[in-house]
C-alpha cells in the first residue's frame, strides 16, 4: 500500500498521471486547472515522467493533439476548464465519436459571462451530450483514484472512449488533503498496457475520421451510443478491482444515511460533502433525511438511481447549472424523464444552487430542502438569489 | 469487398466509423448523382486531353487502340467541367 500525504488535489492528482505512465499531455493552461498541468510540465522536463509535453497554443489544438496521439495508440491525457472546454468542444464530440481513449481532468468552472474563475458545472453540462464518460469526484482521494481508473475504463477494448473527471474548481483543486498514493507497481497492476482497438500505423492502413453519408450516419451513431451504454460493466467492474487493490469502494450512486428515509437530497461532486454534513445535522434532529451521491453521470446510471430513490416520498436534486429556458436543472430534467414511468417515485424538487462559486454551506441545504417541502415548488428555483 | 453502406447495420459498423480497408470508397457510386451526361463527339475531338486532365473525378480515361477517350459512368457526376473545357466543343452535356 502506498504512503500517506498532505497534498494539493491538483498536484496529486498530476502525480498519478505520471504513475500511470503517460506517452503524451497535451493542455493549455487555465484557471483552475492550472497546477496539474505545471506539476505534469515539471515532472516531464525533471525526466521522471517520460512522456511528450505538448505545450499547444489553444485548448482547440490541445484536444486535436489528443485525438491524434490516441489514434497513434499512445496514452493521453488533457486538463481543462470552463472557457477552455468550450473552445476545444468542436474536438471533444469527435474524439468520442471516433472512439479514442483518453484522460481529460475537468476542474470546473462557471462559463463567461460575466467571466468567472469560480466553480460550478455549467461546462460540463456544455458537452453532456458529447458521448464522453464523465464522472464527478467529492474529495482529493476519489479525484486520485479516479485517474487511474479512468485510464483504465478508457483504454478498455469493450469501452475505447474518452473519460472526462469532473472536479469541483477551487473547491477541491485547490485544497490541500490528506491522500493515499499508489505505488508504480499497483498502477502496473491495475492498468495493462494500452492496446488500440485501430491505430495509425504503416503496416496496417485505416482511415480515421471518414466522411458519413445519410445512409450511414444514423448506424454510426447508434453504434456510439450503444459503445457508451456498454461501457457501464466495465466501469463499474474497474471500480471493484480498484476496491480490491485499495480498500476504497466506488460506485455510480452512492448513498449516505438513506435508509428509513423518507426525504432525499441528490447532487454530483463537492456539495454531497456539504450535503452530507446537512443530513447529519438533520437526522440528529430525528428528521428522516438521506443523501444520493451521483458519481457516473454519462452513462446516466438509470437502475442504481431509482433503486436508490423510488421509494423515498420527496426528492430535493441539487443542480450546479442553468439549463436556460428548459423545464429543470440538467441533472433534475434526467432525473424526472427516468422517473415518470415508475409507479413508486418521489415528489421531486429542483433547486440551482453554488452557481460561479456562490458558497453554499449545510445550513443552506437544510433550508432549500424546508423551502422546497413547504412551497412543493413545481419547476426549478435559483437558491439564495436576491430580489 | 465492403458491403454497399445502405446495408451496413450498427452493428457491423467498425467502432468509430474506421475505414479497414483502403480505398473502399470506391464501393459507393456516385456517378448516381447524375442528372446531366457528358456525350462526347469522338469526330470532333482534336485529342487535346484537357477533359482528361480537368475532370476532378478521374472517370476519364484513353482507349489508346481505338485512340479515343471513354468515361467510366459509375463515378461521373455530371458536373460538365469536360464539357466547359473542351475547346473543340466535342463535349455536351445531355440531360441523363
Amino acid at each position: 500500500m502506498g504512503r500517506k500525504v498532505g497534498i494539493e488535489v491538483s498536484i496529486a492528482a498530476a502525480e498519478a498521471v505520471g504513475l500511470c505512465d503517460v506517452d503524451v499531455v497535451a493542455a493549455y493552461p487555465i484557471t483552475p486547472q492550472t497546477h496539474v498541468v505545471e506539476h505534469l510540465s515539471e515532472l516531464c522536463a525533471s525526466g521522471e515522467l517520460d512522456a511528450e509535453f505538448v505545450p499547444v497554443e489553444s485548448e482547440h489544438s490541445a484536444m486535436s493533439v489528443c485525438c491524434g496521439s490516441a489514434g497513434v495508440g499512445a496514452r493521453t491525457f488533457t486538463a481543462t476548464a470552463a472557457q477552455g472546454l468550450a473552445l476545444m468542444s468542436e474536438i471533444v464530440f469527435i474524439a468520442s465519436s471516433m472512439r479514442l481513449p483518453m484522460v481529460m481532468f475537468l476542474a470546473n468552472r462557471a462559463l463567461s459571462s460575466p467571466l468567472s474563475i469560480w466553480n460550478d458545472h455549467s461546462d460540463t453540462m456544455m458537452v453532456r451530450d458529447s458521448g464522453w464518460i464523465q464522472v464527478f469526484c467529492e474529495n482529493g482521494q476519489e479525484v486520485y483514484d479516479s485517474i487511474f481508473h479512468s485510464f483504465r475504463v478508457a483504454e478498455d477494448p469493450k469501452v475505447s472512449l474518452p473519460v472526462m473527471i469532473n472536479v469541483d474548481g477551487f473547491n477541491l483543486t485547490h485544497v490541500i488533503e490528506p491522500i493515499e498514493f499508489w505505488t508504480k507497481e499497483m498502477a502496473q497492476k491495475y492498468i495493462p498496457p494500452f492496446k488500440p482497438l485501430y491505430k495509425l500505423y504503416p503496416d496496417k492502413v485505416v482511415t480515421m475520421g471518414a466522411f458519413g453519408m445519410p445512409e450511414i450516419y444514423a448506424e454510426a451513431k447508434m453504434s456510439q451510443d450503444q459503445a457508451l451504454w456498454n461501457s457501464y460493466p466495465v466501469i463499474k467492474q474497474a471500480w471493484d478491482e480498484l476496491a480490491a487493490l485499495t480498500g476504497r469502494k466506488y460506485s455510480p450512486v452512492e448513498l449516505y444515511k438513506t435508509e428509513g428515509a423518507e426525504t432525499l437530497i441528490l447532487g454530483m461532486g463537492t456539495i454531497c460533502e456539504t450535503a452530507s454534513l446537512a443530513v447529519d445535522k438533520m437526522r440528529e434532529q430525528g428528521e428522516k433525511v438521506g443523501l444520493v451521491k451521483l458519481r457516473l453521470w454519462r452513462p446516466l446510471p438509470v437502475d442504481d438511481i431509482k433503486n436508490a430513490i423510488s421509494s423515498a416520498k420527496n426528492l430535493l436534486v441539487l443542480d450546479r447549472a442553468v439549463s436556460f429556458g428548459a423545464a429543470n436543472g440538467p441533472v433534475t430534467s434526467e432525473i424526472q424523464s427516468i422517473m415518470y414511468h415508475e409507479k413508486e417515485r418521489p415528489n421531486i424538487y429542483n433547486v440551482i444552487a453554488g452557481l460561479g462559486g456562490r458558497d453554499v454551506t449545510p445550513e443552506d441545504i437544510i433550508k432549500m430542502l424546508e423551502t422546497a417541502l413547504a412551497n412543493k415548488n413545481q419547476g426549478y428555483n435559483i437558491h439564495g438569489v436576491r430580489g | 469487398m465492403t458491403k454497399p453502406m445502405e446495408q451496413i447495420s450498427w452493428q457491423e459498423i467498425e467502432a468509430g466509423g474506421v475505414i479497414t480497408e483502403p480505398g473502399n470508397a470506391s464501393c459507393y457510386h456516385t456517378g448516381t448523382w447524375r442528372s446531366q451526361k457528358p456525350k462526347y463527339d469522338e469526330n470532333a475531338c482534336i485529342r487535346c486531353w484537357r477533359c482528361y486532365v480537368m475532370c476532378p473525378d478521374a472517370v476519364i480515361s484513353p482507349d489508346l487502340e481505338k485512340n479515343i477517350f471513354v468515361w467510366n459512368y459509375d463515378y461521373c457526376k455530371g458536373c460538365g467541367i469536360c464539357a466547359y473545357e473542351c475547346p473543340a466543343k466535342a463535349i455536351v452535356m445531355e440531360e441523363d
